[in-house]
């Protein structure tokens, strides 16, 4: 309340005062007008986009226009699903096998990224076991992964779950360790001192300490989850987006390939959301750069 | 009239600190040296007592203090509380640190029922207890309100009232007042004195200031520069509450300036003009 009062409240008794701060730090009064200011541009550019493929300024083969698109998403989604049309019908189907490989994925490198990243950041012993492990093989990226992968497990769901996990895993477990060895020393002194027991710290005061930067973590991974189940799609497994996508490509279906670009991009924005919602509600105590 | 529940506790005669012959030194990274903080440093703290420890900058009262808390462990000597010797921190020193060390998690009330949870209280006990200490150092209407959401002073008060809920009979305070304003600090400092009057603690306060801790204490005890040492202890015998404008006030500013002085100058002296007797040469 204060820092906010010592920006637009105090600073700004009168009108004058009010003009003189930059567009970002006005109170928001402009209501339904901002909203409608913010869909400006995309709407304009799809309006841009659909008139010239419709007027043939351009060869549509190649870029098809928005109405196209939109006829082939709701064909993939509601089509009739037959033995010769490989994607009319399955779009519900695919998205639940995309997203639920996402989903087992980030949980596991949820799960072990969180503790072995916070024990990482703040006992010695674990951070001298197993950082270097870590360290040594982040460089080596996801998708150099893939061919050994699928040679261990096989076109199955497996090589495409581990390697989702192992994927997020990475950002997590690095993030985790940041925000373990960023507690504050004298919260630390200040819960042993009120009676916490030294076996206690790390859920009393390192967990909480370091929650901003696990949500940083969590957000990042599953955004990692994302792009690396698209990839493994394409080369290891069968159904999903980036199944379907694959296979657009090679029967030249570029309306569908939009269309899978699109639902993906969807998905990814929601899980984002659902846990930018979650951490907005877990650190209010947060102040970070929001509130000041 | 919160005092009274605690009176059989305040009529015992514990909260005795000792340190005796305490040695601490650090590593000083940069240079690859050895700093010697505190070297050899006697003092006795009666129970019930305000003691502050007032002297140059580095001489190693945060340092002291740190010891006794239990935060660090002294090379050489030893600091008893009540004649066992102190090993660990723990709940019967009440530390309040410069910079209050809120949990920014927890808000005003979970903040203060945080020791009493630890000490395994039952519910009702806990609400009660926060209750009084909230009211007592004026924090009432603000349980809900987080640290960030707080001016410096308030974070204090709840940083003192964490510590007296937990009623131990020591209060370790290391400049509480150094980053709260000046009008502020004089409030704090009033309630602090009306505080420790009422609940009989152990304060040993760390200050820059000499008017406060000729303002707060029973005894000034001023340390020497590095390595420190205590130099002089300066009983205030003047009634509370004390007039900061009076001759008798005057005259304690006048000798405990003048004691810090010499000392600081050894801190701020040439390099040149310190010699053997001010600084420690270091170990191989």
């Amino acid at each position: 309340m204060a820092h906010g009062d010592a920006i637009t409240g105090e600073a700004a008794p009168a009108q004058s005062n009010r003009r003189r701060l930059p567009v970002r730090l006005r109170p928001g009064k402009l209501g339904w007008k901002r909203n409608l200011r913010r869909f400006l541009v995309p709407v304009a550019l799809l309006v841009l986009w659909q008139a010239s493929a419709s007027l043939n300024l351009y060869d549509p083969t190649f870029l098809p226009a928005p109405s196209t698109v939109l006829e082939a998403l709701w064909q993939w989604m509601f089509g009739q699903r037959t033995a010769f049309a490989w994607y009319s019908g399955t779009w519900f189907e695919y998205v639940y096998l995309s997203t639920s490989r996402v989903m087992i994925g980030f949980a596991i490198a949820a799960v072990i990224g969180v503790t072995l990243g916070i024990l990482i950041g703040w006992n010695e012993l674990v951070a001298d076991l197993f950082d270097p492990v870590v360290q040594w093989l982040r460089p080596i990226p996801m998708t150099a992964w893939i061919p050994f992968a699928t040679f261990i497990f096989g076109i199955r769901e497996g090589a495409a779950i581990s390697l989702i996990a192992m994927g997020a895993f990475y950002p997590i477990v690095v993030n985790c360790t940041t925000g373990a060895e960023q507690t504050p020393k004298n919260l630390v002194r200040a819960a042993l001192m009120l009676g916490t027991s030294p076996r206690k710290i790390l859920i009393r005061v390192v967990l909480p300490a370091a929650l901003p930067f696990i949500f940083t973590g969590l957000r990042l991974g599953v955004g990692i989850g994302w792009v690396l189940v698209i990839v493994v799609e394409m080369l290891a497994v069968k159904g999903g987006i980036g199944y379907a996508m694959w296979t657009a490509y090679q029967f030249v279906r570029i309306d569908l390939i939009i269309a899978a670009m699109f639902t993906i991009g969807v998905l990814g924005l929601v899980t984002d959301r659902l846990l930018l919602l979650i951490s907005r509600r877990l650190l209010r105590w947060n102040t970070g750069l929001r509130a000041r | 009239m919160e005092h009274r529940a605690q009176g059989a506790l305040e009529r015992t005669n514990a909260g005795r600190i000792e340190c005796r012959a305490v040695r601490k030194s650090y590593q000083d990274a940069a240079e690859g040296t050895e700093v010697v903080a505190l070297d050899g440093l006697d003092l006795h703290i009666e129970p019930r007592e305000f003691l502050t420890l007032l002297g140059p900058s580095g001489c190693g009262k945060s340092t002291l203090l740190n010891i006794i808390a239990g935060f660090e462990k002294p090379d050489g000597g030893a600091v008893f509380l009540d004649g066992r010797p102190i090993t660990r921190p723990g709940p019967d020193r009440g530390v309040v640190f410069q910079d209050y060390a809120l949990f920014p998690w927890l808000n005003v009330q979970q903040n203060i029922e945080y020791g009493l949870r630890e000490k395994g209280l039952a519910t009702a006990e806990i609400k009660e207890t926060t209750r009084r200490f909230v009211s007592m150092v004026g924090l009432t209407g603000f349980e809900r309100r987080y640290p960030h959401e707080l001016s410096g002073g308030m974070r204090q008060r709840v940083a003192l009232s964490r510590v007296l809920a937990i009623n131990s009979q020591i209060l370790l305070m290391d400049e509480p007042f150094a980053a709260v304003d000046a009008q502020t600090r004089v409030i704090l400092q009033e309630e602090l004195q009306r505080i420790w009057m009422q609940t009989q603690k152990t304060v040993v306060f760390v200050t820059h200031s000499v008017d406060e801790a000729i303002y707060l204490s029973d005894r000034v005890t001023v340390m020497t520069a590095r390595p420190g040492t205590v130099k002089a202890i300066v009983p205030i015998d003047l009634p509370h509450p004390r007039d900061a404008t009076s001759d008798s006030f005057n005259q304690y500013r006048r000798e405990i300036t003048q004691l810090i002085a010499t000392e600081s100058r050894k801190v701020f002296a040439p390099a040149s003009v310190v010699t053997e007797s001010d600084v420690t040469a270091p170990l191989p």
